[in-house]
């Protein structure tokens, strides 16, 4: 389903990302660890498109064609999609005209028509219950004045509500408390089918307790420094960071 | 539920692929006064309005002060200097005597409301809108009469209200925006050709929205529309104006006078989207749009409440405002300025508080993108006897974009120590994160553009009436559509 090569990312002119290889099969859930300025987000960043994330070598595939040409919008239509770890607020518009909008652009990019505003609310509120995320919630302005734990689980609903063939979540368990994650985590696990893939990141082996992954990558400066099965996040916990970078290098 | 007429609103809205929508011609004869400004050309006017001397005399002694008087300097615009020999000051189609029917319209100027979604037939039954159109400066068809006339409300061209009402037009006109006021009140007093009279008789609730749609189409003529609007004791108004220009060269001038009377438990509503031609991306052409606007407050318990969306015109200089007379009187000043491109905005609204216990609002919000300048300017004053007066001011820029300027030039006098006012004021822009966020979730640029605006713009949006707001929200848009590299 993804398929990158050799992946090489400038910000600013400065190289972030230097080589990275990573390939993840539909069904899987695969987690990128590594210390802070190891370059997870910026991975996350250019996946989703983001402007002045420069490649400047390798390639990107997804699901065989060629995600770095197309626009943000279009990876999102084509099933790409970003758990954010800061979402951001957008005054004035209620959470519930932000959720029609995109769930319609992205329709409306793959050529189906549009749901009505009725369609969209039934949709919406069957999946909102689920993560606990009120009548209330949904006609406030989108994350303004939400909690920390709200804003997340206002991603996982958008996550559930576009059923991405590709889940990217950056850092989801920062700044949550062990209840919020749990909601958080039960919300992601309900979401894993045999036809999607996630790509979990995240700096603690903690919220690896919850969302199981079949593949852990561990990110050091711009390249992937080991990998290996479930049992590397609890070696992390244990050793740190230092222990296995150090080793690589 | 949507009627055909919001359809086809909206449908004319969808299919805007140019920059600007309204970009159209129509080929229609047109009679002009010879050009250039002078006493003849006012009598020219008022001979071919069939005006009574009374008004000739008005128009002549406000042309005769107009000669005396020098164009305004100190709003926050620039454009190159105005000839006022070198322009048309009346045009109106041949072949103008009154329509019984729309079957006698000439089918060219239903062709040009179609092409705006003006619907004049039974559509406008359907969104419950009476609408008196003025094509270019003289009403063509008016319609929803009877409606009107059984709930004693006037509502017609003004030229017809000074031959068949000249009582009230005399009472009332120049009574708000004196024949003196200022330099382009005074030139519209002069030759203002036509507009709208509306009068809703004491304690008369107007059965429906009045709504009158304004357009230029000669060219190099400019528009001088007079508004009056009373509101007799007890009743209520909602007022909707909506003006779009077809694309020129030339600049184009617009001196409008819109006055409102209020009297005792009396009610106006007035709404606004204005979307004249704001020049091209290089900033030529384009409308000038110099607009004075204010409303009386004059009776007691009295409320006006003033909502524009401005997206037009290359030079905005507007104030809408209230003279708070009357006792508990209550002014609102709802507005939404976008200047896109090289458009030049300097606008916001007086508010003057006369009479005790009188309140004020104003909610500003300003949008500056490409190399637009934007200024919001305004007065609040409270007088000696005002006491209890209250104001608050909300004044918000939004810039999108490193190239555009927001201004905010805010004069508040009080003199009376039991006045209560307040200022609150905020200057942001669209954040790259904002518009990433929109972008990753699906939605296109110009999409996530329009969704964060129309969200900044939200408490200006909802006071308008539902048969605006539809397009309105689209305007917003539409107007912003590149703004972000």
């Amino acid at each position: 389903m993804l398929e990158i090569r050799n992946l090489h990312v400038a910000v600013e002119g400065k190289d972030i990302l230097k080589g990275l290889s990573l390939s993840i099969l539909p069904g899987q859930v695969h987690a990128i660890m590594g210390p802070n300025g190891s370059g997870k987000s910026t991975l996350s960043y250019v996946l989703a498109g983001r402007a002045g994330y420069d490649i400047t070598e390798g390639s990107i595939l997804f699901n065989g064609e060629d995600l770095a040409a197309m626009p943000p919008e279009e990876r999102a239509a084509k099933g790409v999609f970003l758990a954010m770890q800061y979402p951001v607020e957008i005054p004035g518009v209620t959470t519930m005209t932000f959720l029609k909008t995109a769930l319609n652009a992205q329709r409306r990019q793959r050529g189906e028509p549009d749901l009505d505003a009725v369609g969209v609310l039934k949709l919406v509120r069957a999946k909102a219950r689920t993560l606990n995320i009120s009548e209330e919630m949904l006609r406030r302005a989108l994350n303004v004045g939400f909690s920390g734990g709200e804003k997340k689980r206002m991603e996982i609903l958008q996550m559930a509500l576009f059923e991405p063939r590709l889940a990217i979540l950056d850092e989801t368990d920062s700044g949550l408390d062990i209840d919020a994650l749990r909601l958080v985590a039960e919300g992601v696990n309900a979401l894993r089918s045999p036809q999607r893939a996630m790509l979990v990141i995240t700096h603690y082996q903690r919220l690896l307790d919850y969302i199981v992954p079949d593949r852990i990558h561990v990110l050091a400066r711009g390249r992937i420094v080991a990998e290996g099965g479930k049992e590397l996040a609890l070696e992390l916990e244990a050793k740190g960071y230092e222990h296995i970078v150090g080793r690589a290098a | 539920m949507s009627s055909p007429a919001q359809k086809e609103t909206r449908q004319t809205v969808a299919e805007i692929g140019e920059k600007y929508k309204y970009g159209f011609v129509t080929d229609i004869e047109m009679e002009r006064a010879p050009k250039g400004l002078n006493e003849d050309t006012v009598r020219y006017i008022s001979a071919k309005k069939g005006e009574p001397d009374w008004m000739l005399e008005w128009r002549l002694s406000a042309f005769r002060r107009w000669l005396s008087m020098k164009e305004p300097k100190w709003a926050r615009v620039h454009y190159p200097a105005i000839d006022y020999q070198d322009a048309y000051y009346y045009a109106a189609p041949k072949n103008t005597p009154k329509k019984q029917s729309l079957d006698e319209v000439d089918p060219k100027l239903l062709e040009t409301y179609n092409k705006l979604g003006i619907p004049l037939n039974e559509q406008m039954a359907l969104a419950g809108v009476a609408v008196d159109a003025v094509f270019d400066s003289v009403s063509v068809a008016t319609t929803f009469k009877e409606k009107l006339n059984e709930a004693g409300v006037i509502f017609c061209p003004i030229s017809e209200a000074i031959r068949d009402y000249p009582d009230l037009v005399r009472k009332y006109l120049g009574t708000v925006v004196p024949v003196t006021d200022n330099f382009f009140a005074t030139l519209n007093s002069a030759v203002f050709s036509d507009g709208t009279f509306v009068y809703v008789p004491k304690g008369v609730r107007c059965p429906m929205e009045l709504s009158t749609y304004f357009r230029i189409n000669a060219s190099e003529t400019g528009q001088f529309e007079r508004t009056l609007i009373v509101a007799d004791e007890g009743s209520y108004v909602s007022y909707l104006e909506g003006c779009t220009a077809p694309k020129r060269d030339e600049n184009q001038l617009h001196a409008a006078v819109v006055e409102l009377v209020a009297l005792d438990h009396a009610e106006i509503k007035y709404s606004t989207v204005q979307n004249w031609y704001p020049g091209d991306e290089e900033g030529r052409g384009g409308i000038y749009n110099f607009v004075t606007k204010r409303g009386d407050c004059r009776g007691d318990h009295s409320k006006i409440s003033w909502t524009q969306v401005e997206t037009g015109s290359a030079i905005t200089w507007k104030y809408p405002s209230c003279i708070l007379r009357g006792d508990h009187s209550v002014g609102e000043f709802y507005s939404i300025a976008i200047a896109n491109n090289y458009q030049q905005a300097d606008t916001g609204t007086k508010m003057i508080h006369l009479g005790a216990n009188t309140r004020s609002r104003i909610i500003s919000k300003g949008i500056s993108a490409g190399k637009a300048q934007n200024t919001y300017r305004g007065l609040v004053s409270v007088y000696g006897k005002a006491k209890g007066a209250r104001n608050y001011t909300q004044c918000d820029s939004l810039l999108i974009g490193g190239q555009c300027g927001a201004h905010t030039v805010p004069y508040i006098e009080s003199r009376n120590p039991t006045a209560r006012i307040e200022h609150e004021a905020t200057t942001s822009k669209i954040a790259e994160d904002q518009l990433f966020y929109c972008l990753q979730r699906g939605i296109p640029q110009d999409e996530a553009v329009s969704l964060i605006v129309n969200g900044f713009c939200k408490e200006v949006l909802q006071q308008l009436p539902m048969e605006f707001a539809v397009e309105a929200q689209k305007l917003v848009g539409i107007s912003l559509e590149g703004s972000v590299g």
